[in-house]
């Protein structure tokens, strides 16, 4: 098990550059996911990495080596692959001794690490199928006993829950927690997913455009988000955005919305810009009468213990999770104010959340 | 009225319908082929006489003829020899005739074997090779190699002829089974790398990669990975290729004459006494079939895979 350092990465496809200038660290034994839209470069990071591509310019470090211009079997780490590439001519006993077979390990020795896998991953009674015959969970796990087996310096995993149903990939989500605690692998994983990325990661990257915008642990991404990518592609709903023509001076706790005053967390950095975003989660905005931005109900989503209202505000739909008695019809005139000090500034220029008492 | 049946099922009538369709159409593809081997089980007499017999007496005669050159010889003499040793010469005696040695045909028949399983292989195994870097790596100007590829089957390969035999019998290859497998190779090889090719594209690049993944050079993840997986594809490929090297005539005709010369052109100059001798000409033609149809017979599994290839993503 190694940590894994890339740094000043770049990969260029012709005119169009993947991955700009990424600087990463990724801890021994930590579980940490690329997150990011498609097209966002975060396969194209875990493939450098895996040495399925060469960087364009930068290093990879696996342990204190410097890997990038390796080919990806002279790396020593696993791969897990999104559409499971079992191999369809060898049963499972065959794919999970194939990366075995390769490094000369003797038969018995082969069959036992093949036992071991597969009894942790509770597919021993599986070894003589056929790959064509199993499930899309069974697959998943001789894709990853495939990786198993090898003990490699790390795991890497492009979307390997993504083509199985919502059920299957609950359950793989907790089976994969439970292993990597189990093993203790240095594990990058790839996804799409933001629930996905929260609910296994030791820490996340948020990827966007080729760049790597924040990596950080999932209760930070989602609080303090570096920037208004992160901030609105985290949650569900994202971050609202209100645009607030004014600049930001260092110590201001309070903002003027429209003629209403609201408190913000003492900023600490100064803006100038004249689009400056004033950033609040759904969550942390509640509906009143008085002492709000003034809007209409535009639509209501039951979401069983929570409800989201949109409000239709001058500053465009402002999305509010409230409790589930509150009763609210279509068109009603409400008010939508914060609840509490979570509030993020966001400088309209380079889209970054300025420094403040909360974001400090 | 059946009201039962689905819309997507064929009424019944169709389905008969169809049926008597493929069992018309299978009689009377088969019908020269039944011909020929029945023909290659008559005497001499009853291969031509006229109205043609369907019901006849069953003679192994033309196989005979076939595998031995014979010499007509007077009674007395066959009387003066010691009785014959076994069934065939006993049958060329009942013709007045001894045996005088084996003939080219199994010399003949050998040369394709070689010639057509060789340039097989080759072809199938080269494009390949070519249908996968293809399909895998950036390679300069693909389109237009792939294009010129093709396009040295846009003529009748005969159109060459003239320049390929001088060409080869400054080389020395006239007359010599690498000439035809490098020949026969050559011809085939464009249609094995766009068979192919297509076959390499629909497997995903993945199974390679995990192999490489998994320690294996891109070589040995070719011959572990992709080609057990091309297996369809390599089955249609080779059966095509093999077809064509094996029926090939005119080259046949043009390149060989005693060494290296296949079936085809030998079997139509096989003349009995006064005139062809068709039993042994239908028995030649027979066992020429053979091969090709065992072939096609063992490949047949993987060939209907390769039809309905890439209709059910696995």
């Amino acid at each position: 098990m190694s940590q894994i350092k890339i740094a000043n990465l770049q990969k260029s496809f012709g005119d169009f550059t993947a991955v700009k200038n990424s600087n990463l660290t990724i801890n021994d034994k930590e579980f940490f996911v690329l997150l990011g839209p498609s097209g966002c470069g975060k396969t194209t990071t875990l493939r450098m990495i895996a040495g399925l591509e060469l960087p364009t310019s930068g290093e990879i470090y696996l342990g204190d080596e410097e890997v990038g211009m390796l080919r990806a079997s002279e790396r020593d780490i696993a791969f897990v692959f999104q559409l499971f590439a079992l191999y369809p001519h060898m049963n499972v006993k065959n794919n999970l001794s194939f990366p075995l077979k390769m490094q000369g390990y003797s038969r018995s020795e082969i069959k036992t690490r093949v036992g071991e896998a597969a009894k942790l991953l509770r597919i021993d009674h599986l070894l003589n199928s056929s790959i064509s015959s199993l499930s899309g969970g069974d697959r998943q796990r001789v894709a990853l006993g495939r990786a198993l087996v090898r003990r490699p310096k790390a795991f890497l995993m492009d979307e390997p829950l993504g083509t199985l149903d919502a059920e299957f990939r609950e359950l793989m989500c907790l089976e994969l927690k439970k292993l990597h605690i189990d093993i203790g692998a240095t594990t990058v994983y790839v996804t799409h997913d933001q629930l996905e990325a929260m609910s296994l990661a030791d820490r996340i990257a948020v990827m966007d455009g080729g760049e790597i915008l924040q990596a950080d642990e999932p209760a930070v991404i989602y609080n303090k988000p570096a920037t208004k990518f992160v901030a609105s592609f985290i949650g569900s709903p994202g971050m609202n955005f209100i645009n607030i023509d004014q600049g930001i001076s260092n110590e201001q706790s309070t903002l003027s919305i429209e003629g209403t005053n609201f408190n913000i967390p003492k900023q600490y950095e100064i803006s100038k810009s004249k689009k400056n975003l004033f950033g609040v989660r759904p969550e942390n905005l509640s509906l009143t009468h008085e002492g709000g931005l003034k809007g209409s109900v535009f639509g209501v989503e039951y979401l069983g213990s929570r409800k989201i209202v949109t409000v239709k505000t001058n500053f465009g739909e402002i999305k509010v999770k409230t409790n589930i008695s509150t009763s609210v019809k279509i068109n009603e005139n409400v008010q939508v104010k914060p609840s509490n000090n979570n509030i993020i500034i966001f400088d309209g220029e380079t889209d970054r959340s300025l420094k403040s008492e909360f974001m400090n | 009225m059946d009201t039962s049946r689905s819309y997507l099922e064929p009424s019944s009538f169709s389905k008969k319908l169809a049926a008597t369709i493929i069992i018309v159409y299978t009689v009377i593809t088969l019908i020269p082929i039944s011909w020929m081997v029945m023909t290659s089980f008559k005497n001499v007499n009853s291969a031509i006489s006229y109205p043609p017999e369907v019901f006849f007496e069953p003679s192994l005669e033309g196989y005979v003829n076939l595998f031995t050159n014979r010499s007509r010889q007077s009674q007395e003499y066959l009387d003066s020899l010691p009785p014959p040793e076994n069934w065939y010469e006993e049958l060329v005696r009942s013709r007045e005739m001894v045996i005088t040695g084996p003939s080219k045909f199994l010399g003949r028949y050998s040369n394709s074997m070689i010639i057509g399983f060789g340039s097989t292989f080759a072809s199938v195994f080269l494009g390949a090779l070519a249908a996968y870097a293809f399909s895998r790596f950036r390679v300069p100007l693909k389109d237009d190699l792939l294009f010129f590829i093709l396009s040295t089957r846009m003529f009748p390969p005969i159109a060459v002829a003239v320049p390929i035999f001088i060409m080869y019998r400054k080389l020395g290859l006239g007359d010599t089974h690498l000439g035809m497998i490098i020949l026969y190779t050559v011809v085939n090889l464009s249609l094995a790398v766009w068979l192919l090719k297509g076959f390499m594209d629909e497997i995903p690049k993945e199974y390679e990669e995990a192999a490489m993944i998994d320690g294996y050079s891109r070589l040995q993840a070719f011959f572990k990975v992709v080609l057990p997986q091309a297996m369809t594809g390599i089955a249609a490929t080779a059966i095509f290729c093999m077809i064509f090297s094996w029926n090939e005539y005119a080259f046949a005709v043009l390149l060989t004459q005693f060494n290296a010369q296949t079936a085809p052109p030998f079997i139509p100059t096989i003349i009995g006494e006064g005139g062809l001798d068709w039993p042994a000409i239908g028995a030649g033609t027979t066992l020429f079939l053979l091969p090709v149809m065992i072939f096609t017979i063992i490949l047949r599994k993987h060939l209907l895979r390769g039809i309905t290839f890439g209709a059910v993503r696995k």
